[in-house]
């Protein structure tokens, strides 16, 4: 499935700008030929067949799989680059596509500010304008058009907010103990890090976590906040979210 | 009401910082600060509202939202950055057919979003078009109050109009 990638780019001359974009837009069509999973003659889905190593990949599927083996051990396997027996990395690229997009884009001289959206995980890094910070706002769930938090990320250079649930396209998260959709009783779980490769498969490993030991499991990560809502529309949070709501 | 309202002490704060309970996922743009001139029509296609398909997972397309605008809005009467000037977006085919807005801009600042073509051929979308379009209307000048710059979690409802809308912005210059 597609997913819209938004960017915003302040500063910088326009034509270098709208090169390093196009660069960047390229960068992400070629992740989706690697990596897509629904794609019989992609690179992953070949590996997953057996017919290529790792080896034989365009050297950012060895590179995307070693940071998924990290989340994976950092989640205790809540996270997993596993989808019924075969390999599928698909949780992890979309985060790691739009960091890096964003990094692409901030190196564009006089540039001092970037957000990049990829179907609601954003990458931010500088300011948008001198003395302002990047505003992020939380999609309420439970609340078509309304917003349930918003984030600051005033006082660092770069913050990333990645939203996990069953609001935007139904239910897509699956336990990777049981193959099955996740059963938990959250909605959403917005992850606040400095990295949205992170910050994105965190999101997902808390979200089939459920709330009680995603909260548990996010308070123990360091320089990552959230906000969880459940089903019930209980909202809870990290111990230190309140210094990053602006 | 929501019978669990009262329970949200941490949203209620929130809101009220942000100064607007409601907001909508639109300001999602390329905002160069020497944007090109949006009177040209057609615009070149702006990488601005560049979209690309990305490596996330789900099966087949839903609506519109697996491709991004691509090409740009058009604009007319465009006087420089000030005066008021309305920016049509493009066309934007969703499954129940072409959806297209159009933003009034003055001083900088959105004035007015209309919708210029949505789907009317059953009672259905007679139903969306008199009461989702003017709530979206709302919504996108609301957003802008709301001081934010992008939103995370993003429901893809109304995909058609924010596509429409949001390269209406790009070529706007908002």
């Amino acid at each position: 499935m597609g997913t819209v990638f938004s960017f915003d780019v302040r500063g910088g001359e326009s034509g270098a700008v709208r090169r390093a974009l196009d660069a960047a837009v390229a960068g992400l069509h070629r992740v989706d030929e690697v990596f897509s999973t629904y794609r019989e003659d992609s690179e992953v889905s070949r590996l997953a067949r057996g017919e290529l190593a790792v080896a034989d990949c365009a050297p950012e599927v060895a590179e995307v799989l070693e940071l998924g083996a990290r989340a994976e051990r950092a989640s205790d396997g809540w996270f997993s680059l596993r989808y019924q027996g075969r390999i599928d990395p698909t949780g992890i690229v979309k985060g790691w596509a739009a960091e890096r997009a964003a990094r692409l884009l901030a190196e564009v001289p006089g540039v001092c500010g970037v957000s990049v959206n990829g179907g609601g995980d954003v990458q931010l890094l500088g300011v948008p304008a001198p003395g302002r910070p990047w505003r992020v706002g939380v999609a309420d769930p439970l609340r078509p058009g309304g917003l349930a938090a918003v984030i600051s990320a005033a006082g660092v250079s770069e913050l990333a907010v990645a939203t996990s649930g069953t609001a935007e396209r139904g239910a897509h998260i699956v336990d990777p103990r049981t193959g099955r959709s996740a059963v938990t009783d959250l909605v959403a779980v917005t992850v606040v890090a400095p990295r949205l490769t992170w910050a994105d498969c965190w999101a997902t490993a808390a979200f089939a976590m459920g709330s009680r030991a995603g909260l548990t499991w996010l308070d123990t990560l360091p320089d990552t906040e959230a906000l969880l809502i459940t089903a019930g529309d209980e909202v809870r949070c990290t111990g230190g979210l309140a210094a990053r709501l602006g | 009401m929501h019978p669990l309202r009262k329970s949200r002490p941490l949203r209620r704060v929130v809101l009220a910082s942000a100064g607007t309970v409601s907001a909508f996922v639109l300001l999602l743009s390329l905002k160069p600060h020497d944007l090109p001139e949006v009177t040209a029509a057609p615009a070149p296609a702006p990488s601005s509202s560049a979209s690309a398909s990305g490596g996330s997972g789900g099966s087949g397309s839903s609506g519109s939202g697996s491709t991004g605008s691509g090409s740009g809005g058009t604009g007319s009467g465009g006087s420089g950055a000030s005066g008021t000037r309305t920016v049509t977006g493009e066309s934007v085919q969703t499954r129940w057919g072409p959806v297209q807005v159009r933003v009034t801009v003055a001083d900088g600042k959105l004035t007015d979003v209309t919708a210029v073509a949505y789907p009317q051929d059953n009672p259905r979308d007679q139903q969306i078009n008199s009461s989702a379009l003017p709530e979206l209307r709302s919504e996108a000048l609301r957003a802008q109050s709301a001081d934010i710059d992008t939103v995370s979690g993003a429901t893809y409802t109304s995909d058609g109009y924010r596509e429409s809308l949001q390269s209406a912005l790009d070529a706007a210059g908002l």
